[in-house]
């Protein structure tokens, strides 16, 4: 089969099947993917998906840039959640490079992930709705998305592609125009969230769309390699920040929500608790960082930390340092490793080989999406149309991660 | 369940297996071994059917070029969820014959990461259901991330590597 052939051809005219291309650019596929479809009236009979449309070759550039040059891609891996992937990056590296993180960092970065896991929940979830006909609650509740962009603003200046934090920490300390308008997200996001959710979690017509759809075995689940909200909503209770703490996930108290069948509805249910879950978890976060010391925010590790710029120019030893990180000469091991942190949609993972140069020998992104992805049309065959395209706004496919 | 540690898994193995597993190492306290291209079938099915350990989730698949020793490395993460631990095994097979048994048989996620895997290595993986590219073009005739493929246009002047630090 190749590209540029059409999937099926079979011309025969007493055939009633319908070819659809669902996609590349359909606004139903809320990204460049495409899948061929079979119809029979309005029932799938089988697919085939075709993805790559937005590859941007991010491993082999990878290979070519120093440590600190990477961030900017991870960014644009998953970019609803690009905080979740500049932290794991971050923290590969750290891991590779031994660096102790002290706490105040940790928390800081716990709630800046958590900000960034709502924001993606918060997409997938009024997406689905709006799926199903209920745009109400898609402009409702994605007001707070913007809210969560306008906190990163003030924490790194950016707002979809963060490039937040750095190798050792983070590039600047929280001002009070930050947690002023984290608190002020905390006393406004739930109330907005409780009425999203009582528009939604009994409305009639949204369960009849979602409840017993796509429903999905814990078998298959764990055999597709699914990860995140979507396993999770089968009822497997596997998730990285529980079962291999990370920048001191195990002081947090939360709970990780499970589903039942794996349908849409669950899916559904199970982010909206997430979402709960991560508003819990910056609480605590704010808590705990009254009795750490302030303006700590990264580890004294002036060999891979990027100085700030009032130091290099006046200060020697900071010049030096910064001169050698940026030219990639910094002393990392020769080793590989691995670590993964709970994006928004599963386990993502990095795979780094060092081999002592500049840059990464091999770097492996292990995205979500796109391990995910690889059960939809399987999962289609037999489904309507139009249970597909929800199935589809579920799965909460990035196309950025889909195809690094 | 409590936590399997790595000396457990490793004894286990290596009662199955024997000399079949070498070059074992523990980088970062994940378990890394090598195994051939003949084993490696028998080997991961070890490891998932054994009630004892149920490695269970294939985590990723993926590849390395070492050009310098003409060998691609398949790289299999595995992941135990019951007993939280993780293992890392390698197959080391020459470029000139880039040829493994595929493990989709065992894993259903292992179908889209070969072809991935494929795509990007040109790794052939016996027995694959579906073996082409999945990202790139077909028609695009090269398996860009061997290492002998340069990043950028090698003719252009301005934009070397050692001029912007990497």
């Amino acid at each position: 089969m190749k590209h540029n052939q059409p999937v099926y051809t079979d011309n025969d005219p007493q055939n009633e099947l319908v070819t659809l291309n669902l996609g590349p650019t359909h606004p139903a596929t809320h990204g460049v993917f495409q899948n061929v479809l079979q119809l029979d009236g309005e029932r799938i009979v089988s697919g085939v998906s075709t993805i790559g449309y937005i590859h941007r070759a991010f491993e082999k550039i990878a290979e070519h840039r120093p440590f600190y040059q990477i961030t900017p891609l991870t960014d644009r891996l998953n970019y609803c959640s690009s905080p979740i992937n500049n932290m794991g990056w971050h923290m590969t590296v750290e891991k590779l490079l031994n660096i102790q993180i002290p706490k105040r960092v940790d928390y800081l970065r716990v709630i800046i992930m958590e900000l960034a896991r709502i924001s993606d929940h918060i997409i997938c979830n009024t997406i689905i709705a709006q799926d199903t006909g209920a745009t109400t609650t898609f402009l409702y509740l994605f007001q707070f998305r913007e809210h969560i962009y306008e906190i990163y603003e003030e924490i790194c200046g950016a707002r979809l592609t963060t490039n937040i934090g750095r190798i050792g920490g983070l590039e600047r300390d929280f001002n009070d125009i930050a947690f002023a308008k984290i608190n002020k997200f905390l006393k406004e996001f739930p109330v907005a969230l409780r009425e999203f959710e009582s528009l939604l979690n009994r409305n009639r017509i949204f369960i009849d769309r979602t409840a017993g759809v796509a429903e999905v075995t814990q078998e298959n689940a764990l055999s597709f390699g699914w990860t995140g909200p979507l396993l999770r909503a089968t009822g497997v209770d596997y998730d990285v920040r529980v079962s291999e703490p990370y920048s001191s996930y195990q002081d947090f108290d939360f709970e990780i929500p499970v589903g039942t069948s794996g349908d849409i509805y669950d899916r559904y249910l199970v982010r909206n608790e997430e979402m709960w879950q991560s508003v819990r978890i910056i609480e605590q976060a704010l808590e705990k960082l009254k009795s750490e010391p302030k303006g700590i925010f990264h580890a004294d590790v002036p060999e891979f930390y990027l100085p700030g710029k009032e130091e290099v120019y006046n200060n020697m030893e900071a010049l030096i340092y910064h001169f050698k990180i940026v030219m990639g000469e910094i002393d990392a091991p020769k080793a590989e490793v691995y670590h993964a942190v709970e994006g928004g949609n599963g386990e993502l993972g990095f795979y780094l080989i060092n081999d002592g140069g500049r840059t990464p020998y091999r770097l492996h992104f292990r995205r979500p999406s796109f391990i995910n992805y690889s059960m939809f049309a399987k999962m289609s065959e037999g489904m309507l149309l139009s249970d597909a395209i929800i199935n589809m706004s579920s799965m909460n496919i990035i196309a950025g991660e889909l195809d690094a | 369940m409590a936590k399997a540690t790595n000396t457990e898994i490793i004894d286990l193995l290596g009662e199955k297996f024997g000399e079949q597993l070498f070059d074992v190492t523990e980088p970062y306290g994940l378990l890394t071994f090598s195994t051939t291209k003949d084993k490696i079938v028998n080997v991961l099915s070890f490891l998932k059917e054994n009630a004892k350990i149920n490695f269970n989730f294939l985590t990723d698949l993926t590849a390395v070029h070492y050009p310098e020793k003409n060998q691609l490395a398949v790289v299999y993460h595995l992941h135990s969820m019951v007993s939280r631990v993780r293992v890392r095994v390698k197959v080391f097979i020459h470029e000139n014959d880039a040829t493994i048994p595929t493990v989709s048989t065992l894993w259903n996620s292992a179908n889209w990461m070969e072809r991935e895997t494929y795509d990007f290595f040109g790794i052939k993986f016996e027995g694959h259901p579906d073996l082409r590219r999945i990202l790139n073009m077909d028609e695009l005739g090269v398996f860009p991330m061997l290492k002998q493929y340069p990043l950028e246009d090698p003719n252009r002047v301005d934009k070397k590597d050692e001029y912007f630090g990497r």
